[in-house]
């Protein structure tokens, strides 16, 4: 088990160094050039072209700037971005309210995507199986803006039960609705795996024992089926916390939420190569930890799995 | 026993995870909203965005930082809310017998918020750093009109070389005189310049701006109605009235939080629920249909500002070298319709290259050629031969341009019976850089915002023989030298009757079609009191109230 975790940690160092060259050679590809838009509506002058040239290596070949990069970074320095500003700070200011953001959503796929993924897999065919069905079915059938403009505009403005926007220090109120606009897709689709597992390992052999050792249905539920059928949507949930953290740019952009989305957006336009790596560098991280805990987590749930 | 310890591992690291997110949110729940300032001490929150460098006024040629800019600094000169004239503010007298050497005195007891007076040499030593080449300010060309500021920006010996260390640090046309006088002598006789200096790259820095301009830039020091607070990324800079201003308007509100916003449409719903007092442009999609008028039910404001619409022809393609072309092109634009239907009156059809809001406009100098008249249109295509091929107008599409694009394009192919299709760029930065180096092979879009309401600034970066910003490599002697002549004029009037004459030169060669000047519509709370915009386009503080 200890043997294990060490395996995967040290299989983190390639995977980290492959994909942060990927990225940085990927954005320097993007076709465009961070100095032309720079200026408005006129070239940038001569003696600033020169100065910020020189001050971001941008005369280097791609090569020569990711080493210059990864090498400050395994200093612990981010560099800084085209506005001077350093990306480390960038990161430590936005990435806690993207986690937020992230994890109110990861707790709304928890709860409601669990319990109705359980209860419809239990009651097959039920009206309540149907209402589920078809109202999974909304959620994935709706683009994420529609669903968040139409949520900001009843919930928010009209009615004004929630706070439109989320302000600065993005307290937990104020993510409730951003966190369900963000968790609505993967929340469908959790009640959707949930339900079908759940119906496939209802007819397993180990539930069929525990019914006729007389085990009670609280019990044969809680402990035998569920935990079983949890495999695969803890899977799904692993990536998922990924998937949030990058996919929230439509949504920190739609509540005004001062996270990673908003700077991984601006970076994006701006050619900020800087930037961008150093927000997928720790998104990286977050997805192979994430990937770690998974992987640990099913020899909890499924007693068949062992680590050697 | 391993599998148990996997339980005992993997559980708590997650639920730790899980916890710790959720306690840090609890610990920064309550309150609500940004810093939300409250009634009774006089505050507004207004509308902004992160500034794209430190707030160094040299280094600040976006929206996002000069509102910040205006706000803590004030120069020589103001302009006046309502006729853009120059009103003096630091500066006692600015005279001038030639338009050339200007013999600039000022206020005295005038001093920057740590408590530095301000004397000749603020000025002085700001416009040399601003100017000197090696600190790569963004405005440094701001005072090209200088003399020496040739010699402290040396060209490369190639074209995109490094260029070579100057030589002085210095500019030879700058000079103080005493303590509250200095004079500034320019290359050549400019006119405009009594206007030009109320842009802030002329304002002046205190003694502690040199040791570390990074730094200050960050916490800046200025002289103006307001002073710096704090600057937090993204979320907000907050300002506070400074009571030693020696302006003569002092503002009566106390605080200012500029709200960091990336995203109008946000911003916008903050403003219907109150959580922001002030925002200067309203988002497309509130103008759409007028929908603004109900969800602000009046508090909204219109003013004309200095910017205006234009289709650049590319003058270096031999296909576009007939002005009869050119004339065909915009007469078959109609510039009603579009701006009615398209922009819910946010913009005013132009008749003429300027906008209309800056002093000694004219009205009507494009005559018939900006009038929309298919038949004449089609009359001029054919003399002029007509076009082969398709005519193209680009366009990027991170701007909201799509939509007026098209409809020009349909305007022309209907006219001309010519195919024009309107072509994305994806960014701004690409489509700039695709005009920067005269690479664009069909017309493009382009709009002009003015560095400081003179007739002047709309002319000659855009049209001038190989001036900064013009796009459509257009060269006419007559031009250039109509513009010189008019800046030479120290009479004001006579000045701007010489530039209605350039622009007449301009409306028959026709290198750039007008299409329209644009219209703020901006938007305030119900708390807000006397709104008014400046020449600038941003919420008047210094006359802003607000009810308690």
């Amino acid at each position: 088990m200890g043997r294990y975790v060490v395996r995967r940690l040290l299989q983190m160092i390639p995977a980290f160094l492959g994909t942060t060259l990927l990225i940085y050679v990927l954005v320097f590809a993007v076709p465009g050039d961070p100095l032309a838009g720079k200026c408005g509506d006129r070239p940038c002058p001569p003696a600033f072209v020169a100065k910020f040239t020189a001050e971001y290596n941008l005369n280097d070949n791609v090569l020569v700037q990711y080493v210059k990069y990864i090498g400050n970074l395994l200093q612990g320095n981010f560099g800084v971005n085209f506005s001077g500003r350093s990306v480390s700070d960038i990161i430590l200011g936005s990435y806690p309210v993207t986690v937020k953001l992230a994890l109110v959503a990861l707790t709304f796929e928890i709860v409601f995507g669990l319990t109705a993924g359980v209860l419809t897999g239990l009651g097959r065919k039920g009206f309540v199986d149907n209402l589920v069905l078809v109202g999974t079915l909304v959620l994935i059938a709706l683009p994420v803006f529609v669903t968040a403009y139409l949520l900001q505009l009843y919930l928010g403005i009209k009615w004004g039960i929630f706070s439109a926007t989320v302000s600065t220090k993005a307290p937990l109120q104020e993510l409730i609705m951003p966190g369900f606009v963000l968790a609505s897709l993967s929340l469908a689709y959790a009640t959707r795996i949930t339900r079908t597992s759940i119906v496939e390992n209802s007819r397993a052999d180990y539930v069929r024992t525990a019914k006729a050792k007389g085990l009670p249905q609280r019990r044969i539920v809680g402990v035998h089926l569920l935990r079983n059928s949890l495999i695969p949507v803890v899977t799904f949930f692993g990536t998922d916390l990924g998937a949030l953290m990058a996919g929230a740019i439509v949504t920190e952009g739609i509540f005004n939420i001062n996270g990673i989305g908003r700077e991984t957006y601006r970076a994006i336009v701006t050619k900020d190569g800087a930037t961008v790596t150093g927000i997928v560098v720790v998104l990286v991280l977050v997805y192979l930890v994430a990937n770690l805990l998974v992987d640990l987590l099913y020899a909890v749930l499924d007693p068949r799995i062992r680590y050697e | 026993m391993r599998r148990r310890l996997t339980a005992s591992l993997a559980l708590p690291v997650a639920a730790a995870l899980l916890l710790s997110g959720c306690s840090n949110s609890n610990s920064s729940s309550g309150g609500g909203g940004n810093a939300a300032p409250s009634v009774a001490d006089g505050s507004v929150s207004i509308f902004g965005s992160q500034p794209e460098n430190g707030l160094v006024p040299a280094n600040t040629n976006e929206q996002g930082g000069a509102k910040i800019i205006d706000n803590i600094f004030t120069g020589l000169v103001t302009l006046n809310s309502d006729t853009s004239e120059s009103e003096m503010a630091n500066a006692e007298s600015i005279t001038t017998t030639d338009a050339q050497n200007y013999d600039i005195k000022l206020k005295p007891g005038w001093k920057f918020t740590d408590g530095t007076a301000i004397t000749a040499k603020s000025y002085v030593d700001a416009w040399n750093w601003g100017a000197y080449a090696p600190n790569g300010a963004l405005n440094g060309p701001f005072f090209a009109e200088v003399e020496g500021y040739s010699d402290l920006n040396p060209p490369a010996a190639t074209k995109g070389g490094t260029p070579p260390t100057p030589t002085v640090k210095e500019m030879s046309g700058v000079k103080v005189v005493s303590d509250t006088e200095f004079t500034v002598k320019l290359t050549q006789p400019y006119s405009p310049w009594m206007q030009k200096l109320a842009y802030h790259v002329f304002d002046p820095m205190p003694a502690s701006f040199y040791a570390d301009p990074k730094a200050f830039g960050r916490n800046p020091v200025g002289d103006g109605p307001f002073k710096f607070v704090s600057w937090q990324d993204n979320a907000s800079i907050v300002l506070t009235r400074n009571d030693d201003y020696s302006g003569a308007a002092k503002p009566t509100i106390k605080d200012v939080t500029v709200k960091l916003y990336q995203n109008s449409d946000a911003a916008y719903a903050d403003l219907q629920t109150g959580n922001l007092d002030f925002m200067d442009t309203l988002p497309t999609s509130a103008l759409a249909g007028d929908k603004y008028k109900a969800d602000l039910s009046g508090r909204d404001l219109s003013k004309p500002a200095p910017i205006v619409d234009t289709i650049t022809v590319p003058l270096y393609d031999p296909a576009y070298q007939s002005a009869d072309l050119r004339h065909a092109i915009s007469m078959a634009v109609d510039r009603d319709s579009i701006t009615k239907v398209i922009f819910s009156g946010a913009r005013a059809p132009s008749t003429a290259y300027s906008s209309p809001v800056v002093a000694g406009y004219k009205a009507g100098t494009c005559g018939e050629f900006c009038t929309y008249d298919p038949a004449k249109a089609k009359a001029l295509f054919d003399k002029a031969g007509g076009f082969k091929g398709t005519l193209t107008l680009s366009y990027n599409a991170d701007g909201d341009h799509k939509a007026w694009t098209e409809a020009a394009c349909n305007n022309i192919s209907q006219a001309l019976g010519v195919p024009c299709t309107a072509t994305p760029v994806p960014t701004f930065a690409d489509f700039r850089k695709g005009i920067n180096q005269k690479a664009e092979t069909g017309m493009f879009r382009s709009g002009w915002a003015y560095d400081f309401p003179n007739l002047e600034n709309g002319l000659s970066p855009l049209y001038s023989t190989g001036a900064s910003s013009n796009d459509s490599g257009y060269s006419n002697p007559a031009f250039d030298k109509a513009l010189l002549d008019a800046a030479a004029k120290t009479d004001p009037a006579a000045a701007n009757a010489g530039f209605v004459d350039a622009e007449k030169l301009l409306v028959q060669d026709m290198p750039a079609i007008p299409l329209w000047s644009r219209t703020l519509i901006s938007g305030y709370s119900e708390k807000v009191g006397n709104a008014k915009v400046t020449a600038q386009g941003e919420l008047d503080l210094l006359q802003v109230t607000t009810s308690s």
